[in-house]
């Protein structure tokens, strides 16, 4: 915590990871993605730009959701899948708050869907943190919006008959200015995630692969696992090549819109046939997105798609500005005398 | 020709034609002219919840229904004395609101077969006799609008549409009405945008004067007196737009910014259009994805220092529930207001009713108390909203504000209060790091401190899990769980220590005490003064406050024999009294989407008490 130093002056006190973490017990189950994912925003806080009694972190009902007890920022943990209403009315209020949302698969799109996608096409500037492992943890196991066709879960016996959503694609399809994919067990991007969005101006949506080691262990793993995860994963970086693999020989190319795998190390292709990133091209996000369907591609990470537009809040903070300097401060007498009076005496 | 003039204490007429005619127009034209030449008055609003109906169909029949006089007017009249009927269809729809002996004046260019048939009529109710016990003029409305237009080049449609002005100038002629304050408005409305639009208007309007000046049917003028109301500087004023103001007079008093979140809704949605005009008064309106959408984001604001509200009507309010809870849970004030509608489900959702008073004390998961009260006519939703938002913010806990679609829509003349003179709302949020414990509590009113991010070295989080006294740590030890629910509830009871004692209309003692609460106000008091003049003994209290209630209403109820409580649901006051101070009160309950009647009212008096008395 910043605190005052022995004279008048409040000191610009470097803070550390230690201030971000609250004086309650974390209980999560041992073993949880969680626990990853609250350690590294807490060791990218103490970096970001902005005071610390700046920061409000909003969550609704569900494992993710107790992420605003753990971190010693202003929070509100809300009720079952309204954070992104929450703290869109907390940024509208006071758009100088950074606001953030911990919210998960079930709560963020399941049961809190429509104020997701309506949050992310009016591009609040809030950042979300969806914690996804494809199951409902906090009542024991039934299966999500995004748990995969066929899933044998305690509400399906018989096997998932739902086709699940893609996160990236729904926010991608609410019109997101900001769309990224990462991982629990990827600590340095899953930073380097955190601080993108951090820096991004306006709606920021981020897709958290998280193991449920109780009632989905493993979901992820051929993701997330060093063995597995050169082959199974490309990682986005603007400008760049998408390039994969242990020894980086295999890379995306576009078959017109199609993406494939093909190795770079034969005569056929080159890293110079392959698809250069672009995150400022939506198109090109719905294509690395939809890779998912595939399952000869690898999982694409990063930054789908970086965008700017107008951001919600500061339009509605604008509007309020051009009524003043139009109309002049509102006259409180005025309003309640209305448009005619009359006297009675 | 010569006309005579007649004196009446007060007229109530009823204006009724298509959806798409402009009655409401003519009626609130009509309203403000009144207003302004200084009678008191009360309106209706009667209109169907389809926007457009097929014309001349009696389900697309809207009506609108003026009560001024001379007199304290209280109601917008059980019946009326003057219907103007545009077609068939609203003659035959509004005839029952006509009491014997009174006027009809009718477009007699819409009597035709197509539209008996489309009103679902056999014969022409002008010709057939069924219409002998009324005195009927019959104008060729249309015809005459078209011949004071003929030169202008205009098409039939937009010809069609300024009938309503010429039923409007002849009303204006009939009851002695200058022409001012409709030539100002359609000069406003149409000048700038088509002033030929305005031309035709104007013209129609003058044509509807001149014909009651110049035709022989018409004999008789009547006058009627301004009314001696207390000296004051008036407006008319709607119920919604009197909740709107005062929330914005409630936000700007406390030094808030307004944060409404909502999503429309009838006959709520009046509000958000009215708050969502006021930009300069640093009012922030919010129109949500749903409704469930539109309270949090009101909480959200609340969290930061606003004053949070939200606007909605039964179902909405129903789709807040949950959230309702919540913010009783983190302890942070909110408005909310409810204009009730008839329901369940959808119900009449143009109509009125008082079916949501339980639903708003007690109609949420657990023990979740929170204040609740009501407006009792148009203009007194101005203090009732801004008294919501003053005990919302000194007690840190969400209040409900029930109106309904008769008070949110009805106007009446309304003192304007001088902004100096409104009660102070003193805010005070937490500064200071050293002492700041997120549920420690005030000693007087149990409210906890508002902490607002942004604010270094408290921060905190709050949420919907039981919270620890004084930490607001999650808690779930059984102990500290009853405690906190008694305390929660201990808090909205220290409402009524900051509330008025009740006060009663008429003797403390007696026979027979009324109970009203919300809009049922005027019909209640048109009725007592009504058996009054009898030689009926009655009592009339009116509550403004449903939770807690005031600390002497027990008391009140006590000293009387009969109590009788009427309302627009099935007995639900009644159920809280009952419960409450274990009274055998009575009921009388008329669920019509339509204000109680106070003649009815006043039957059931004297079915009480006449026999004794009377």
């Amino acid at each position: 915590m910043a605190e005052t130093l022995g004279k008048n002056t409040v000191a610009q006190v470097k803070l550390t990871v230690k201030d971000f973490q609250s004086d309650q017990d974390v209980r999560w189950c041992p073993g949880c993605g969680d626990y990853s994912i609250l350690a590294q925003v807490q060791r990218v806080m103490p970096e970001f730009k902005h005071k610390k009694e700046d920061y409000v972190m909003v969550s609704g009902i569900g494992c993710s959701s107790r992420f605003p007890y753990y971190l010693d920022t202003f929070g509100i943990h809300g009720i079952h899948g309204r954070a992104t209403a929450i703290a869109s009315g907390v940024k509208m209020a006071k758009p100088d708050l950074q606001v953030w949302v911990a919210t998960g698969d079930g709560d963020g799109l399941s049961i809190g869907g429509n104020h997701m996608i309506h949050m992310l096409r009016r591009n609040v500037n809030v950042k979300v943190l969806l914690f996804n492992n494809e199951i409902y943890g906090l009542t024991k196991g039934q299966y999500s919006p995004t748990s995969i066709l066929g899933q044998v879960t305690k509400s399906t016996p018989y096997g998932v008959i739902d086709n699940p959503f893609v996160p990236v694609s729904l926010a991608l399809g609410a019109g997101a200015t900001f769309v990224a994919r990462t991982m629990d067990r990827d600590p340095k991007h899953l930073q380097a995630m955190v601080r993108r969005a951090e820096d991004h101006h306006g709606s920021a949506f981020m897709e958290i692969y998280q193991n449920c080691n109780v009632f989905n262990d493993g979901a992820f793993f051929t993701f997330t696992e060093k063995e597995t995860r050169p082959d199974r994963v490309v990682y986005l970086e603007h400008g760049k090549p998408l390039v994969f693999g242990k020894e980086k020989e295999k890379g995306i190319r576009l078959n017109g819109f199609t993406p494939e795998a093909v190795s770079i190390n034969d005569s056929k292709y080159s890293v110079n046939d392959l698809l250069v990133h672009d995150e400022k091209d939506s198109t090109l996000a719905f294509i690395l997105s939809d890779m998912i369907h595939n399952p000869d591609l690898p999982r694409a990470m990063g930054v789908f798609l970086a965008t700017e537009r107008v951001v919600y809040e500061e339009e509605m903070q604008n509007q309020i500005s051009r009524a003043k300097s139009k109309k002049g401060i509102g006259d409180l007498q005025k309003l309640l005398n209305g448009d005619e009076t009359w006297i009675v005496q | 020709m010569e006309k005579t003039v007649k004196n009446l204490e007060d007229v109530t007429i009823r204006f009724a034609g298509d959806s798409g005619d402009g009655m409401q127009l003519a009626g609130t034209q009509f309203t403000n002219t009144a207003a302004v030449f200084g009678n008191d008055l009360s309106t209706l609003p009667d209109y169907p919840a389809e926007i457009r109906a097929p014309a001349g169909t009696t389900y697309g029949v809207s009506g609108f229904q003026i009560h001024f006089g001379s007199t304290d007017i209280l109601t917008p009249g059980d019946t009326c004395d003057v219907l103007v009927a545009m077609n068939p269809a609203a003659l035959v729809t509004n005839l029952k609101m006509l009491h014997d002996g009174g006027t009809i004046i009718v477009n007699e260019d819409s009597f035709t077969e197509k539209n008996f048939k489309m009103a679902g009529i056999q014969s022409n109710p002008l010709e057939n006799g069924s219409l002998s016990r009324y005195q009927v003029f019959r104008v060729s409305i249309s015809k005459l609008a078209s011949n004071a237009l003929a030169d202008m080049n205009l098409s039939t449609k937009v010809v069609d549409k300024t009938k309503n002005f010429f039923a409007l100038g002849l009303m204006y002629w009939m009851y002695n009405r200058p022409l001012d304050q409709s030539i100002k408005f359609i000069q406003e409305k149409f000048g700038s945008k088509d002033p030929q639009i305005a031309e035709a208007n104007l013209r129609v309007l003058k044509a509807g004067y001149n014909y009651g000046d110049t035709v022989e049917i018409f004999t008789t003028r009547y006058e009627v007196k301004p009314a001696k109301l207390p000296p004051g500087t008036y407006r008319n004023i709607m119920g919604n737009t009197a909740t709107a103001i005062g929330l914005v007079a409630a936000a700007k008093k406390a030094g808030l910014q307004l944060f409404l979140g909502s999503y429309p809704i009838t006959p709520a949605s009046d509000i958000l259009h009215e708050l969502a005009r006021l930009k300069e008064f640093d009012v922030k309106t919010f129109q949500a994805e749903d409704e469930i959408a539109s309270i949090c984001s009101a909480i959200g604001a609340a969290y930061t220092g606003s004053l949070g509200v939200t606007t909605t009507s039964g179902p909405g309010m129903a789709l807040k529930t949950e959230a309702l809870g919540f913010a009783i849970m983190l302890e942070l004030p909110l408005v909310v207001i409810d204009v009730q509608r008839g329901g369940p489900s959808t119900g009449l959702p143009t109509k009125t009713e008082q079916g949501d008073l339980l639903q708003a004390v007690v109609g949420r998961n657990s023990e979740a108390p929170l204040c609740v009260l009501a407006a009792s006519t148009p203009a007194d939703c101005f203090e009732a909203a801004y008294e919501a938002a003053r005990i919302a913010i000194k007690f840190m806990t969400p209040v409900i504000c029930l109106t309904d679609g008769y008070v949110a829509n009805g106007a009446e003349p309304w003192i304007v209060p001088n902004v100096d003179e409104l009660p102070e709302i003193p805010v005070e949020f937490a500064k200071d790091p050293s002492t700041f414990k997120p549920y420690a509590r005030d000693e007087q009113t149990l409210a906890r401190p508002w902490a607002l991010p942004g604010t270094p070295g408290l921060e905190h989080r709050i949420g919907g899990l039981e919270k620890e006294h004084i930490t607001g740590n999650i808690s779930y030890d059984p102990d500290n769980h009853d405690f906190m629910v008694k305390t929660r509830a201990a808090k909205i009871e220290r409402i009524a220590n900051d509330i008025p004692l009740q006060t009663i209309d008429g003797d403390s003692e007696g026979d027979l005490l009324i109970v009203g609460w919300g809009s049922t106000f005027g019909s209640i008091k048109a009725a007592v003064e009504a058996a009054r003049e009898k030689g009926i003994s009655v009592s009339h209290t009116h509550l403004r406050f449903l939770n807690p209630m005031p600390r002497n209403l027990g008391e009140i109820l006590y000293k009387f024999k009969n109590i009788l409580v009427p309302e627009i649901n099935n007995g639900q006051l009644i159920t809280l009294l009952r419960s409450k101070y274990l009274v055998p009160a009575v009921g009388f309950n008329v669920i019509r989407g339509l204000p109680l009647s106070s003649e009815d009212i006043e039957k059931r008096i004297e079915s009480i008490v006449g026999g004794e008395n009377g």
